[in-house]
């Protein structure tokens, strides 16, 4: 008697966990099938090269166009820019919490870029304009501080407690094991941090790196207070640029349901969720490539 | 067999935090042969090989007392580089802990950082290795294949073979048969037999069967002391302390 009932709480859990699970990927395939539905209508009146690699953006002119060639590339400038600036010094960081600080370091140290994680991003873009960007303007000699590399260097301080605590994380993974046996052959500490450690911890610190551009391609609030927001395919960094999201969360409001410039918007979207796409494929097949190296499989 | 003492403690007191691990040790571990230690779980025998070539370095909190000497110079003295001493005492711990990279490069891990940088003579290393650690019929035709692949007794050979290939003068196990089959184990000390010519061994068990089989002198260490050292055979059939005697006939631990 009592293990039929048990065995009924059993199947009750599983379908409870069962539902939520389902729930979260119909949820997930709901907002796909709602971007592209809205969005679609764009590509078919301007055509997905012109939509691609138009360079003007007038949607609200006589005859608009709808070119999102300048902030494709805005949005990938400012990303790239972060990455470069936010995981080499994240990882940094990361060696030294996870391999050199003392223990009591490292709790403090951690817990306090942890927190900065938790800071809305309206702050950071605001810190950025009235900080960062006239320091840049005076240290670079620069006619406006409002560019790429301004809102660069602010997302890869908003990335950076992202890719600072995966990376950790993944360093702390490393077993004792391979440290010692490492140690043990007469190499230094530097020597199996960077021979050993590193490799070791490979997967977890790409998983670090494109969770820090995600959140860095993502931004919106921050970028827009600080990119400069000019609609023109710039020349070098410290250009002013305008990024997808900025342009999404600018227009929407002035535009008409339905609309042309509406659809143009969620077109954008589209853009932006490929992208992010590309980047968590290729991802997931670096992860699953090195895993099955680690297990022997291939190689 | 030699009777030179190619390792020595004297009066070694080792402190962990408030804990005393170690009390007075004084051993001796003689050149080209090997030297067993047993006694029940914590008694302070792998702490006490750990000395041997300054892995509890790497273990904040531990404060030591006492010399180590290594064809008598103190390892402990200001002037000796624990990176130096780790390259002529090597170690075999007690998982087999190959490094998630192929077996050559598992091999070639140690000359590598030591300097050697020449393809041929990394061969010839990797070869030579393999071959005195057993292994070399098994694995040459997968060198450049993940070492997680092997099974757990070819994984702790590997690791054998990386140790030799840095040309160690001493080798120290712990437990290393512990987490292997009977047969790898069998292997196991085939191999130590083997490398007992060229290198002074030191090795960890908590089997006494093993102990007797593989070594030359057997120390007993009960709560961080001491108990008795002699020659294998003797601390078998006629230990001189109670305590070994209760250890040994399996009373306790």
């Amino acid at each position: 008697m009592e293990t039929r009932l048990s065995n009924y709480y059993e199947k009750g859990i599983k379908y409870f966990f069962g539902l939520i699970a389902g729930t979260s990927i119909l949820l997930l395939f709901l907002i796909f099938s709602l971007l592209f539905r809205e969005g679609l209508g764009v590509f078919s009146n301007v055509g997905v090269m012109d939509f691609i690699l138009g360079t003007r953006w007038l949607p609200v002119s006589e005859t608009p166009f709808f070119g999102a060639l300048p902030m494709i590339i805005g949005s990938i400038i400012v990303t790239l820019g972060a990455g470069m600036l936010a995981i080499p010094a994240g990882i940094g960081i990361a060696v030294y919490l996870a391999e050199v600080a003392p223990r009591s370091v490292r709790e403090v140290a951690k817990a306090v870029i942890e927190l900065l994680a938790g800071i809305p991003s309206v702050v950071y873009g605001f810190l950025g304009l009235t900080v960062l960007a006239p320091v840049i303007k005076d240290l670079l000699n620069l006619p406006s501080a409002l560019t790429a590399f301004t809102a660069a260097l602010v997302l890869a301080i908003m990335a950076l407690p992202t890719v600072v605590s995966i990376s950790e994380d993944a360093l702390d993974a490393v077993p004792r094991d391979y440290r010692e046996a490492s140690l043990a052959l007469g190499a230094t500490k530097w020597e199996t941090t960077v021979k050993i450690v590193l490799p070791s911890a490979r997967s977890g610190l790409m998983a670090a790196s494109m969770l820090g551009l995600g959140r860095a391609i993502g931004e919106t609030m921050a970028v827009l207070m600080v990119a400069g927001n000019a609609m023109i395919i710039p020349h070098s960094i410290f250009d002013p640029v305008r990024t997808i999201t900025a342009s999404i969360a600018a227009e929407m409001g002035e535009t008409v349901q339905g609309g042309l410039h509406y659809q143009a918007l969620f077109g954008l979207g589209v853009v932006l969720f490929t992208i992010t796409f590309v980047i968590n494929l290729i991802t997931d097949l670096i992860f699953t490539r090195t895993s099955s190296v680690k297990r022997g499989t291939s190689l | 067999m030699c009777d030179k003492n190619k390792m020595e403690t004297r009066n070694l007191n080792l402190y962990y935090k408030g804990f005393q691990a170690l009390i007075n040790v004084s051993f001796p571990v003689k050149e080209n042969t090997v030297t067993a230690l047993i006694g029940p779980s914590g008694c302070g025998k792998s702490t006490f090989l750990r000395t041997l070539n300054r892995m509890n370095d790497v273990i904040d909190g531990t404060r030591i007392e006492g010399e180590v000497l290594l064809d008598d110079e103190n390892i402990y003295d200001a002037e000796v580089d624990p990176v130096v001493l780790r390259k002529q005492v090597g170690m075999v711990f007690q998982r087999p802990n190959p490094f998630p990279m192929s077996i050559y490069d598992n091999i070639a891990y140690g000359p590598r950082i030591h300097g050697r940088k020449n393809k041929d003579e990394l061969n010839e290393i990797v070869e030579k290795s393999l071959q005195a650690a057993a292994l070399w019929d098994e694995v040459k035709d997968r060198l450049h294949k993940s070492a997680l692949g092997l099974s757990g007794g070819q994984q702790q050979r590997l690791v054998i073979a990386r140790v030799l290939a840095v040309d160690p003068q001493v080798i120290l196990m712990d437990e290393p048969a512990s987490a292997l089959d009977p047969i790898s184990t069998a292997k196991l000390e085939d191999l130590i037999h083997q490398l007992k010519s060229s290198y002074t061994i030191v090795i960890v068990t908590h089997n006494m069967q093993q102990a007797a089989r593989v070594s030359d002198f057997t120390g007993f260490f009960l709560n961080g002391e001491m108990i008795e050292y002699s020659v294998t055979n003797t601390m078998f059939t006629a230990p001189r302390v109670k305590q070994t005697e209760d250890y040994i006939t399996g009373r306790f631990g």
